[in-house]
């Protein structure tokens, strides 16, 4: 399987990790990830909050350069793939708000490609029997919130999730790698995103909430798929202690026992060797 | 600006109220006050007014309570408001509207947002793509936050998180072709880069959006 890969601004700086043990784990399970050249910034969770027609064009550029390569757009990502997937919903419903956008792009957008998450492409593309076939050492006693946030899952006519309010493939995902899947309230429950720049009191608080649920919950670590709520979830905490965050490709990563998963989590800001070590899961 | 102003005073031809509707194409009118927005908003202990009381507000025509309001700002937009609005009102982009009406009538506080979103998009401008360390040494900077965030800063370059040098993209001129157009279409509203935000990037960024 080949698919366009968009890894975005973050994954270049604060979340290196996440793009290293996305494009490893997608070689382990023979997905090809072609870079999708000359990709530009989705305009991430700032252009919408001065310019609605500069939040839909500058993610439907690079649609535009996904349909030229021919594939389907993956993007780790969960603040990319809602632009992306909010440029392409718009382009697909057609009228005069896809006209405008086609306009302030400079080509047309024909709906021969589409936008999937990683995690989404994972569950649906390379399946959950694939992924199960290749854990070679069972993250065992590994008790794991897992943390959607709200990108990947809202708005449902956006993203097509079917049970926005509790969705179900992270947790599936960490099951089949033989994780304990801890239940809990607050998986789409938001981490403040970029107020962790322009209010942070309200940042730290939304995340002392989430480590606390959790906490309450039983997990000893919370598995992420986007790298705002994975910083801030590290960033926002009044020390670096307590549970560790992980990438959901971290842990599969790990799972398959592949080399790298050291120096991914040797980026983390909180130590996750720790608990690793105590439950085995790592040398 | 409306003629009403004052905290129980009322737009009664719902001006204000149509403007946000045309800007946002949201039914803003069907709003009956169930706060079911409000008891799920996660932010909604942080600001002075509920997502409700902002939506009877736009109703009600209280244009500079809304538009000069920390609320609209502390919005991050994780759509849960819009996601269980039994009217089908998608409260986040009615705060987008009103936030792009906030900047462009010089109502809004730099520091609650709008100065941090116009550098992260020069940025963008420049670059095709943000260079976080750069945008965030830059904030810092012009928010006087520098020094007291440098070792937060330090930790993250030793952790190769802040490289040195961001990458660009190569047809730039598309990206500014983007940027021309989106400025242009602002109904009089961001229809210049010096109208956004004037006088905060003056000096050093003399190409704002």
């Amino acid at each position: 399987m080949k698919l366009s890969y968009y890894p975005g601004c973050s994954l270049e700086a604060t979340a290196k990790e996440y793009d290293a043990s996305a494009r490893t784990v997608c070689a382990a399970l023979d997905v090809e990830l072609a870079d999708l050249a000359d990709w530009n910034c989705c305009g991430a969770t700032s252009a919408h909050n001065l310019n609605r027609l500069l939040a839909l064009a500058l993610p439907a550029r690079n649609l535009v350069l996904a349909e030229n390569a021919g594939l389907d757009l993956v993007t780790p990502c969960a603040a990319c793939y809602s632009r992306l997937r909010t440029a392409e919903h718009t382009l697909r419903r057609g009228g005069s708000a896809a006209r405008e956008l086609e306009e302030a792009v400079g080509a047309p957008f024909g709906g021969r490609v589409t936008v999937l998450s990683l995690l989404e492409a994972m569950v649906k593309r390379v399946g959950l029997s694939a992924v199960e076939e290749r854990v070679k050492r069972p993250l065992t006693g590994l008790k794991v919130a897992c943390y959607y946030g709200c990108l990947l899952v809202r708005p449902r006519e956006v993203t097509g999730v079917e049970r926005p309010e509790d969705p179900v493939w992270l947790d599936d995902l960490m099951r089949r790698l033989g994780a304990e899947v801890i239940p809990w309230s607050f998986k789409t429950d938001c981490c403040g995103a970029s107020q962790a720049i322009t209010n942070p009191d309200v940042s730290r608080g939304l995340v002392a909430r989430l480590l606390a649920r959790a906490g309450e919950a039983g997990a000893d670590a919370l598995v992420t798929a986007c790298p705002l709520c994975q910083t801030n979830l590290e960033m926002q905490r009044p020390t670096s202690q307590g549970a560790p965050c992980f990438y959901f490709t971290e842990l599969m990563g790990l799972a398959f026992g592949l080399d790298g998963a050291r120096s991914w989590l040797g980026r983390h800001l909180v130590d996750p060797f720790g608990l690793l070590r105590s439950l085995s899961l790592i040398d | 600006m409306s003629e009403v102003s004052g905290p129980l005073a009322v737009d009664t031809a719902g001006r204000f109220a149509d403007e946000v509707r045309r800007r946002t194409g949201q039914p803003i009118e069907r709003c009956y006050q169930c706060a079911k927005c409000a008891s799920g908003c996660l932010v909604a202990e942080y600001t002075d007014y509920r997502p409700n009381q902002i939506l009877r507000m736009v109703q009600f025509g209280l244009r500079e309570q809304v538009l000069r309001s920390r609320a609209i700002w502390v919005c991050s937009s994780c759509q849960a408001c819009g996601a269980r609005c039994p009217n089908g009102i998608n409260i986040a982009a009615v705060m987008d509207g009103l936030k792009e009406m906030a900047v462009a009538e010089k109502l809004a506080v730099p520091e609650q947002g709008p100065l941090f979103h116009q550098m992260f998009m020069d940025g963008v401008r420049r670059m095709g793509r943000v260079h976080e360390a750069a945008v965030l040494a830059r904030y810092k900077l012009k928010t006087h936050r520098l020094m007291a965030d440098f070792g937060l800063g330090l930790r993250l370059f030793r952790k190769g998180k802040f490289p040195l040098l961001g990458s660009r993209i190569r047809r730039q001129e598309e990206i500014e072709r983007i940027f021309s157009r989106a400025l242009a279409s602002g109904e009089g509203v961001t229809r210049h880069e010096a109208v956004l935000l004037p006088g905060v990037l003056a000096g050093s960024h003399g190409k704002g959006i």
